[in-house]
């Protein structure tokens, strides 16, 4: 069995936000980057898989982006995948959701994988797409925002997250592409052996010019910061004096002392 | 402009979004026609083409089919934008539909601006402005973003639609109702929850503590119940319960869109966060910017005083 994990590289989302140059997304410099929260549910869940399954299925793991994409490839080997795939782009960011799952596609369609796993969307853009364009492309039946996974003898039974606590149960023969919620699994951190292990793991570094370029489909036009309607009240100072006001607030707004 | 909505149905009821789907076309100044799987037993009231394929023959989670029964009411409409709800049904099924008709698609819109589409990004603290260079495009709409209190009434004219059935390769085995709420904290006057700013799962009973001190129940972010600090019955947000207390205290919690949704409703909301640009802040009549673990002894001990 063969298994892909597609996972993106996005700023610590407590980062403060500063709208680039050209004034189309954040400026890069000064953000700490971290793997993308829902792609960590999707690698340990590829691991599991190759657990469950005696350590056989080799696990590939493919992140699109700069230099320093390399610090989640790393992670996700360290955490058990098999083999990275950088394919390197200095102006990912640039790429809509149509052109990132084309470069996946042209990537994943040498490959023959049985089973692909992505994060369910970004943390940044947060389209919800690619991995589903991704589907589509490679002609696969693909399930969204997953929260349950079970294999056995080559069907998978997942279950889907619906409003209000529900859930569907849905069975798919392989192959096929999941796109992962929050939840699904508890990632795994990994151990001190294990990153020493993954530092001689191969991550393979190819080019996007390497593949066929397709033109994106909706462009950013500008980036910008939401307008504060500034209706609340922001207490600063020191935890006593803040503690002090906000009762104080109470007292006057709500019955809570009453 | 000519829209193509694509309306929800679940357990064969019609899903509650008609009035947010009509509202966006009211905003875009759009003609429009509906889609529904569904049965004639539940229908959007609206005056308009409805073509409706029937829930017991094409499913409701059936994404093969129902891609396909859009695009034959696409064919029949020629929309220039097919629009969905972002929601489990929404977000599935658009992206399937957009690679068919090669369209661009913007995800979660939450405003219409001169022919290009306003969009959340990084965790709702910023946005994009997003223009389509395709001529057709598919969009998902963010809930609660666009609406309007009177729906209009009337029948719609159904269109029934039927497709060959090739069979699908997904199999909807059936649903699993949320388990019952031990917790209800849909009634409580005052909810104090806990995020991830928390910290750890040892910080949590602080919070509960501070929920106790307050005469309210303990809520609690997707987050913290994901990391299994905390039992799912305590969860506030559109996956969670959906709260309208008269005190609202958000402990370490961001604002993610599926939370504030869960709690928008109340009617004074107090959140306490060292990110000063924490989307939270938006919503919040206070926003104390402070470490939580720091905070709430102070704010204990100084409750403590008024008794």
């Amino acid at each position: 069995m063969k298994i892909l994990v597609c996972i993106k590289q996005v700023p610590d989302m407590e980062s403060r936000f500063k709208v680039n140059a050209a004034g189309d997304w954040y400026d890069q410099s000064d953000l700490a980057f971290r793997m993308n929260e829902y792609d960590e549910y999707a690698v340990e869940q590829a691991v599991q898989l190759k657990e469950q399954l005696g350590g056989e299925p080799e696990i590939t793991v493919v992140s699109i982006g700069p230099e320093r994409v390399g610090e989640p490839l790393r992670k996700a080997l360290a955490m058990g995948c098999d083999r990275g795939v950088h394919i390197h782009d200095a102006d990912s960011s640039r790429k809509d959701p149509w052109q990132i799952a084309s470069l996946l596609a042209a990537f994943a369609r040498e490959g023959s994988y049985d089973v692909i796993f992505t994060g369910m969307q970004s943390q940044d853009r947060g389209s919800a797409q690619v991995g589903m364009i991704l589907a589509e492309l490679l002609g696969l039946p693909s399930v969204t925002t997953i929260v349950g996974f079970s294999y056995e003898d080559g069907q998978v039974t997942v279950r889907r997250e619906l409003e209000g606590g529900a859930r569907s149960v849905v069975r798919v023969p392989l192959p096929a592409l999941f796109t992962c919620q929050l939840g699904l699994n508890q990632p795994r951190y990994p151990t001190l052996p294990n990153i020493m292990k993954a530092k001689k793991k191969e991550i393979l570094l190819v080019k996007e010019g390497d593949f066929a370029l397709t033109e994106g489909r909706a462009l950013t036009s500008r980036l910008f910061r939401p307008e504060k309607k500034g209706r609340g009240l922001v207490l600063e100072g020191d935890v006593a004096e803040q503690s002090q006001r906000l009762v104080e607030i109470l007292k006057i707004k709500t019955a809570v002392f009453r | 402009m000519k829209f193509l909505l694509v309306a929800e149905s679940r357990d064969g009821k019609l899903c509650d979004v008609s009035h947010e789907l009509l509202a966006f076309a009211a905003e875009a100044g759009a003609e429009y026609a509906y889609f529904q799987v569904g049965s004639e037993e539940s229908l959007p009231c609206c005056d308009a083409t409805l073509y409706l394929a029937d829930r017991e023959r094409y499913g409701e989670y059936s994404p093969d089919l129902h891609k396909e029964l859009i695009l034959a009411a696409v064919e029949w409409e020629q929309p220039d934008a097919v629009v969905f709800m972002h929601s489990s049904y929404g977000w599935d099924l658009a992206p399937r539909v957009a690679v068919a008709l090669q369209a661009a698609q913007v995800s979660e819109v939450v405003a219409i601006n001169d022919g290009e589409y306003e969009v959340g990004c990084c965790n709702g603290k910023m946005r994009r402005s997003v223009k389509p260079t395709t001529p057709r495009v598919v969009l998902t709409l963010q809930s609660g973003a666009f609406n309007q209190k009177e729906v209009s009434g009337g029948t719609p004219q159904i269109v029934p639609l039927e497709i060959e059935k090739a069979g699908g390769q997904i199999d909807f085995i059936g649903y699993e109702e949320a388990e019952k709420k031990s917790v209800d904290l849909t009634r409580a006057d005052i909810v104090v929850s806990a995020g991830r700013g928390v910290g750890k799962k040892e910080n949590v009973p602080l919070i509960a503590d501070l929920a106790r001190a307050l005469g309210g129940e303990l809520g609690g972010s997707r987050p913290v119940v994901d990391a299994g600090w905390l039992d799912h019955s305590h969860q506030v947000g559109t996956t969670g319960q959906v709260v309208s207390p008269k005190l609202y205290m958000a402990c370490g919690i961001s604002g993610a869109i599926q939370h504030v949704a869960g709690m928008k409703r109340s009617e004074f909301v107090v959140a306490i966060n060292k990110d000063r640009d924490a989307p939270i802040g938006e919503i919040a009549d206070v926003l104390v910017v402070a470490d939580v673990m720091q905070f709430v002894p102070a704010l204990i001990a100084r409750i403590g005083q008024q008794a």
